[in-house]
């Protein structure tokens, strides 16, 4: 946090939080947080003719932890994408080196988000016996805010007490265990599949049994939605859905999201969803096969749009070669089947399991095309754009640094014609999709919601990022982009959105002209529940440590060192 | 160690021995110019395919040469260091002494001939990378070290004496020609291409069967060769109802 008076005038202001939509006006920053005014020394930055918006807030990108890890080991070609790769700025201003386009290393990934103006990321999937390591790595990524999901759709504490409906026990293990993994909330990845995946098997129903564990996927999502709330988290339970990418999928995908009908959000952050459903391209496929795949994105939205206890995420396919990761483990294995590159398998002990292949999303292939459709399908389908918000499940479906891209094609019906024009299959993807058919073009509105104000508010973080209201966080992105008069080309909105002409980062100039300033000041965000003591779940975890686990309980959690700069939300949960 | 990068008819063309001399090269993260280490006489042509580069001096520590270029010719009367000619797309290459490792690799086109000895992985993938050599020709007129064609699509490898270990691991297509001995792993989870081992090789993978014996004629040698084919623990393609395996001709004992 850098004290200090700073004046942003005269830009035109995009906060959804406050209703304003392009009106001129000034943002005021003391001491880190948004003021009503400031003194007359305040530094002032002139953002005349430019959109000024709130620092944007990632709601699921993978960029910390031993799976990205992987995925930096065994792709060293991944850094003949990442451009020059001696940077010009390490070497300019005395910065550190940057390096990789799916996988970038750290310090591009901190340096990357700044210079789109986002200010606070979600770490994905976090494992929890690794997650020393994830904090570690956070703690290397500058500039951005962090926090972590660890996850618990295939943990085995989770599955024995669901499997006797024991959601007090669940939430109690809940609560320990992010507090040892210094976690945020509940993260759920293809449930009872990955668990399956030990036994050569998968979920791919909902009433698929999981072996030995005698549950199944739908015990195990709604009894986690059940223990999120019961503990009052500030995010919901966020969840990958089971059979991810395959054709036909979407029926599972509706069934799954009315799994969260009926339960009510309880907690104090003004949250309103009790399931976060993420990268949902992946889960709105139709067809019987790749053959006759198509999108029914449509579908899933019509869904989605009816039922206020859901929020999502696109997962926006960006027609680039990436590196897929996932705590999906017989999925990785399903997609090294179709592409026969290389493929790298992680199971983590009683908890759960990663996959790492590389692909490449390519415009020449009919597949790739449909599902670039799809995740904007569901974006421009959307009612209500503070319940979805933009990913591409970094670096899954694309890097993050492709967002401004995404922006550029929800934005511009040209941009996207333009794409579809160029594929080689353009007949069949139309035929395919809805996507041609949709004149809807966001807002900056729109997209301010679906970056700033949405994620914030599904994260429980409303009150402190995604808007510009006194008292919240001081973080300030301003492009260069006239309000009043758009650019005719909209590849002029990608490169406004790609390199912010200034980022304030917790109330300290971190970009300048699209290049990073500063290492800022990050902080890593984890959530402490306090939760009466339950003893039977003391015992389980005693128990199962001295029996099952490889680390002793006291070299578990993760020490106070490895998250030098926390900023902890305490939950208290009533007994 | 000098990063020769900007050695290549490509950047030379239109430009003059001054400007020449003034071109960008690394020693370690250093910013040098090629003039800091070579005497630059002749201007470069008005294209790449007019631009004829002669490197007189010993180029053991010289590093990319001829990378990436499309077309013209460079010659090294001398040695060369490792990523002669990697990525090339056109033109030829010619070193008269040997090179180190990484020659070729992932090139497209062109020609890279070489007198003497080459050191590993001749035309094969960038580290990490699954799509190797694609097309041209390299020519070692020694002997080579491991690591030949890993990755390999498609072009033509010859080394004219014997090689080490791993030949054509993971290859999709395109030719190996060793036309002394190999000490072993020749094929290796290969799915599509060929290869031709002229002398011997002393470990065979046991992924490879022999099918029939067979008389053909490789680079100017007329023989009969054991065929075999593999890497029967691999996938793989089928094309109009047969399967398509790789395939090993291994000179048939007199």
């Amino acid at each position: 946090m850098a004290s200090g008076e700073i004046i942003v005038k005269g830009g035109f202001v995009v906060d959804p939080i406050r209703k304003i939509d392009g009106d001129i006006g000034d943002v005021a920053i003391k001491d880190g947080k948004i003021v009503d005014k400031v003194s007359s020394s305040a530094k002032v930055i002139d953002a005349k003719g430019k959109v000024v918006m709130a620092g944007a807030v990632d709601v699921h990108a993978h960029v910390a932890g031993p799976k990205v890890n992987v995925g930096r080991l065994f792709r060293p070609e991944d850094k003949f994408l990442s451009g020059a790769f001696r940077s010009g700025m390490a070497q300019k201003n005395g910065y550190r080196m940057e390096s990789g386009f799916s996988i970038p290393s750290t310090f591009k990934t901190g340096y990357d988000y700044a210079r789109m103006g986002y200010a606070f990321v979600m770490e994905a999937a976090m494992p929890p016996i690794y997650s020393p390591h994830v904090h570690e790595e956070i703690h290397d990524t500058p500039i951005i805010d962090e926090a972590a999901l660890p996850v618990f759709g295939n943990n085995w504490f989770v599955m024995d007490y669901l499997k006797k409906g024991e959601i007090e026990n669940t939430a109690a293990y809940i609560a320990w265990l992010i507090k040892a993994t210094k976690g945020y909330g509940v993260k759920v990845v293809n449930p009872g599949g990955t668990a399956a995946w030990g036994w050569g098997l998968n979920c791919l129903t909902l009433d698929d049994p999981v072996p030995y564990f005698e549950t199944t996927p739908r015990e195990i999502i709604t009894g986690l939605i059940k223990a999120n709330e019961y503990l009052g988290l500030p995010h919901s339970m966020h969840i990958h859905q089971n059979n991810l990418g395959n054709p036909g999928n979407y029926q599972l995908t509706i069934d799954s999201l009315k799994l969260a009908e009926g339960i009510k959000p309880k907690n104090k952050f003004g949250r309103e969803q009790v399931m976060h459903s993420t990268h949902l391209q992946f889960h709105s496929y139709g067809g019987t096969g790749w053959g006759d795949f198509e999108s029914k994105a449509k579908e899933v939205m019509d869904y989605v749009n009816k039922n206020k206890a859901i929020t999502v995420d696109t997962g926006n396919v960006t027609l680039d070669e990436t590196t897929t990761m996932t705590a999906d483990g017989p999925f990785e294995h399903h997609l090294q089947g179709l592409n026969h590159l290389k493929w790298c398998n992680v199971d983590v002990e009683m908890e759960t399991a990663a996959g790492v292949v590389p692909y490449v999303y390519d415009p020449n292939i009919k597949v790739c095309d449909i599902q670039w459709a799809i995740g904007l399908e569901l974006a421009l389908y959307a009612k209500d754009m503070n319940r979805i918000f933009i990913t591409t499940d970094h670096p899954n479906a694309g890097p993050f640094t492709r967002y401004p891209r995404v922006m550029k094609w929800l934005m511009s019906k040209k941009a996207r014609e333009d794409v579809l024009n160029s594929f080689k299959h353009k007949d069949k993807v139309i035929a395919a999709t809805n996507l041609h058919q949709l004149d809807r073009e966001l807002t900056l509105f729109e997209i301010a919601q679906m970056t700033r104000s949405g994620p914030a508010k599904c994260l429980g973080l409303g009150s402190i990022y995604g808007g510009l209201a006194p008292g919240m966080s001081a973080d300030v992105a301003v492009f260069d982009l006239n309000f009043k008069n758009m650019p005719s080309n909209p590849d002029m909105i990608e490169k406004a959105f790609q390199r912010a002409a200034c980022f304030i980062k917790s109330g300290e100039v971190v970009v300048k002209d699209g290049e990073v300033v500063s290492n800022g000041h990050k902080k890593t965000v984890w959530v402490n529940v306090k939760m009466p003591e339950n003893l039977q779940v003391k015992r389980d975890i005693t128990q199962s440590f001295t029996k099952d686990y490889t680390v002793d309980i006291t070299n578990y959690p993760v020490r106070d060192y490895l998250a030098p700069h926390p900023y902890i939300i305490d939950v208290d949960v009533e007994a | 160690m000098l990063e020769g990068y900007s050695i290549t008819p490509d950047v030379f063309a239109g430009k003059t021995a001054a400007h020449i001399a003034a071109l960008p090269a690394h020693e370690g993260k250093i910013h040098v110019t090629l003039g800091d280490f070579f005497e630059v006489s002749g201007n470069g042509g008005e294209t790449a395919t007019d631009t004829d580069i002669v490197i007189a001096g010993d180029c053991t520590r010289v590093k990319y040469i001829g990378s990436k270029m499309t077309s013209g010719t460079v010659t090294v009367n001398g040695n060369a260091d490792m990523y002669v000619g990697g990525w090339m797309r056109g033109g030829k290459i010619h070193v008269k002494g040997n090179i180190d490792s990484f020659c070729g690799i992932q090139m497209e086109g062109g020609e890279i001939l070489v007198d003497g000895d080459a050191k590993n992985h001749v035309g094969c993938a960038y580290r990490g990378d699954w799509r190797g050599m694609k097309g041209g020709t390299i020519r070692i007129k020694g002997s080579a070290g491991n690591d030949i064609g890993t990755f390999m699509l498609g072009g033509t490898i010859i080394i004219e004496k014997d090689a080490f270990i791993h030949v054509s691991t993971h290859a999709e297509g395109g030719t190996v020609i060793i036309k002394g001995d190999v000490e072993g792993r020749v094929g290796g989870q290969m799915v599509k291409g060929e290869m031709y081992v002229l002398g011997k090789i002393k470990f065979m993978m046991p992924g490879y069967q022999k099918v029939e014996t067979v008389e053909k004629e490789v680079d100017g040698v007329k023989a009969k060769f054991d065929h075999y084919i593999g890497d029967l623990g691999e996938r793989h393609p089928k094309s109009k109802g047969q399967v398509v395996y790789a395939n090993l001709y291994l000179k048939a004992a007199a």
